[in-house]
């Protein structure tokens, strides 16, 4: 992005700016997501950097926030923290019973979207099936239609099913996020079988593989970078999927998103920006993972990067 | 070519003639290929499409003041029916006359025994404010009304004799109704049957939907005026820049939308950040903070940033092939920097802007959280309007026709998405 020999000066001005206006486009879309993490560790309950805090003085920051989190919901949050404590916290804290219900309910939700999304996209990608582009746009839906549709729906179809009423816990959750994670599994999936050279398989039916070992020893390996992104979408869907939460949860099914909506909407405390700090730890490690999955199935698929 | 394969036809190994074993074949792999995607494709339909289907045929179906539904075992009533013959034998602008208002009592004799007048009145209110305790307290005192029972009725509360509310009442005797869509377009039957406007003062949707497809034509825009030079960047950027600063735009994608949500909220509001800065440097008074929050300057900022990295990463895909020679060969040709732009390279980027933009502007239209939290009054989408109904003001029929009309929108830009980008072409990172 070198500026040309033949630039004249207005145009070098322009260049300059631009790259500046660019600059700030950048610190536009990243500040927000930052900015959370110094304030969260606050010691005033302000929303805002106190004089302290810009100062770097010591004094200004402290992790009472974190605290809260811990010990908000507790039988006995002052008693001494030892191992009695602490299962005190993992039993009754709040939070720690909604992190709980978010994982439980995104593990098995990503586990149902990532296998049926997989087999799925296994079929799409074949150029025998018929119906593909109608088909690939039903199993993408999920995605484009307004979350408050599909969450007013479930709504319905679970009160006439009586789905809380089958004993099977969180089950009506984990469907609907199985349901809104599909697509994003369904995307990362066949973008891997794009590149697919079919003649692996024939080759390896021509050496005597059944249909099973061709899939477990031939395609798997090649697409699993896929699965494995398109699952962690599905998860982080699940994970912050707060609407159908909202409308179908039961009392009990208190997730993260769920508790730091109420949160937002009740009385917004610095415990949500802790909260908020933690989650922009996570999705930063799980960026990484992608990233680094993504580099590797292009590797794996002899496609360098131009 | 037919003449010599006619005599010897091309068999296979076992005998069987060849084209019959290619069909066999081909239809063998595309019945794998369908049982593939079959279970999936079910799963979907249970868990998705059966119950939008379901919303959608609640939107022109409503029982309340024509069946009684029974919570605990489930027995369905049929309830007004004597009311709903004499509609029937008398068209409408017939002055309800003595059988009329006799059948009402009865009606709502049966409608307190079976302690559903709250509900039938409640079907009744939707379309006639203030019916649904005259409908509870007629029915509580119904078997004690003498004839006439015209008079009775207006003694209990002038408005039984209202032309209006028994227009409602007439048009809530038959189970399907389009009276939930005119309504959800500020339309309504008046007493004479035919469809007019509402009063002005209660004309709440079309504003609400004009307001939605305005601000989500202004986020589209803004997205797009922001996204579009750092993807020029991006695209021009040797790869190892471009992906370190790839990073700015995918953390905020795989960042929970509650969390950024909440940083504006800490950033925009009155004694937040931004604010507290501006009032530092002294460029604002402390008295006249911006109110930048809870109005539709929060719902545009937030979402503006939230959406951002969807018309980045289709514009980037866009660019980033684009060959660098063809500005250069403009160059030299003479034009202009601005010429080589807006002739050369702004032309091969459309189809990533159109793939953008429609993206944008479907997630857009359809967006409740963020209005939700930092739109205020004023700031507030359909979507917020159609949780509004189905949790307060619990008027689901109505829910469920602004659903159904947000739902036909989106799923027509769905299918413009699909013809013009192909769904295919979605990347997410």
């Amino acid at each position: 992005m070198a500026l040309p020999n033949y630039a004249s000066p207005l145009e070098r001005v322009w260049h300059y700016v631009y790259l500046v206006l660019s600059g700030l486009i950048f610190v536009f879309l990243i500040a927000p997501i930052l900015v959370v993490i110094p304030l969260s560790f606050n010691v005033e309950p302000y929303f805002t950097f106190t004089e302290k805090m810009l100062r770097f003085d010591p004094e200004g920051y402290s992790t009472r926030w974190y605290e809260t989190l811990l010990t908000f919901g507790m039988q006995a949050p002052d008693a001494a923290r030892d191992a009695a404590w602490w299962s005190d916290a993992w039993r009754n804290a709040n939070w720690i019973t909604a992190a709980k219900n978010s994982v439980i309910v995104g593990f098995f939700a990503t586990i149902i979207a990532a296998v049926l999304g997989t087999v799925a996209a296994l079929g799409l990608s074949r150029p025998e099936m018929p119906g593909r582009r109608a088909i690939m746009a039903i199993l993408i839906s999920p995605m484009i239609v307004p979350i408050i549709i599909v969450a007013t729906g479930l709504f319905f179809f679970y009160s006439s099913i009586q789905i809380s009423a089958w004993g099977v816990p969180y089950l009506g959750l984990i469907l609907a996020h199985a349901t809104l994670g599909i697509p994003f599994v369904i995307i990362t999936v066949t973008a891997t079988l794009v590149g697919f050279d079919h003649s692996l398989t024939r080759a390896a039916a021509n050496l005597g593989a059944d249909p099973v070992t061709i899939f477990r020893r031939v395609q798997m390996p090649l697409i699993l970078p896929g699965v494995i992104s398109g699952a962690l979408f599905a998860f982080v869907t699940s994970f912050d999927e707060v609407v159908v939460v909202l409308f179908v949860g039961g009392l009990d099914e208190q997730t993260i998103p769920r508790q730091m909506w109420n949160g937002i909407r009740e009385q917004i405390s610095p415990a949500i920006l802790a909260v908020a700090t933690i989650l922009v730890v996570v999705s930063i490690l799980l960026l990484t993972t992608v990233e680094l999955l993504r580099r590797r199935s292009e590797r794996l698929r002899g496609i360098t990067p131009h | 070519m037919a003449d010599t394969t006619a005599g010897q036809m091309l068999t296979t190994a076992d005998g069987r003639p060849l084209k019959q074993a290619l069909a066999r074949a081909q239809r063998r792999s595309r019945l794998r290929a369908i049982g593939l995607v079959a279970p999936l494709l079910v799963f979907i339909v249970v868990t998705f499409i059966v119950p939008i289907g379901q919303m959608l045929h609640r939107s022109f179906h409503n029982e309340g003041f024509t069946v009684h539904t029974d919570i605990g075992s489930g027995t369905r009533t049929p309830i007004m029916t004597d009311l709903a013959a004499w509609f029937d034998d008398n068209p409408r602008g017939v002055e309800p006359d003595e059988a009329a208002f006799s059948a009402l009592r009865d009606g709502l004799v049966h409608l307190g025994e079976l302690r559903a007048a709250g509900s039938a009145g409640t079907r009744i209110n939707y379309g006639y404010a203030g019916s649904r305790s005259m409908f509870t307290k007629a029915a509580r005192r119904a078997d004690k009304l003498e004839p006439p029972y015209r008079d009775a009725f207006l003694d209990l509360d002038e408005q039984w004799g209202d032309p209006e509310l028994w227009s409602v009442m007439r048009n809530a005797t038959s189970s399907y109704t389009v009276d939930f869509y005119l309504a959800a377009v500020d339309l309504e039957r008046n007493p004479e049957g035919a469809v007019a406007a509402v009063d002005e003062n209660r004309q709440v949707y079309v504003k609400l939907f004009v307001r939605t497809l305005f601000l989500s034509v202004l986020i589209t825009f803004l997205t797009f005026v922001l996204a579009y030079p750092i993807a020029h960047l991006l695209a021009t950027l040797p790869l190892r820049y471009s992906n370190l600063l790839m990073i700015f735009v995918l953390l905020p994608f795989w960042t929970s939308l509650l969390v950024r949500t909440t940083s504006w909220m800490v950033l925009l509001q009155g004694q937040g950040v931004v604010n507290d800065a501006l009032v530092g440097i002294g460029i604002l008074a402390d008295e006249n903070r911006l109110q930048m929050m809870y109005n539709q300057v929060g719902t545009v900022v937030a979402m503006t940033h939230i959406l951002l990295p969807f018309m980045v990463l289709p514009l980037y895909s866009v660019m980033r092939p684009i060959n660098p020679s063809y500005v250069r060969a403009a160059r030299s040709l003479g034009a202009t920097s601005w010429t080589a732009f807006r002739r050369i390279y702004f032309p091969q980027t459309v189809p990533g802007i159109g793939a953008g933009a429609l993206l944008v502007f479907i997630l857009s239209v359809g967006y409740y959280i963020t209005p939700a939290l930092v739109g205020g009054a004023d700031g507030q989408l359909i979507s917020n309007l159609i949780a509004f109904h189905m949790q307060r003001s619990l008027n689901w029929s109505l829910a469920a026709a602004l659903a159904a009309i947000l739902l036909a929108g989106v799923l027509i830009l769905y299918w413009l998405y699909d013809r013009l980008v192909g769904i295919d072409n979605l990347k997410l990172g």
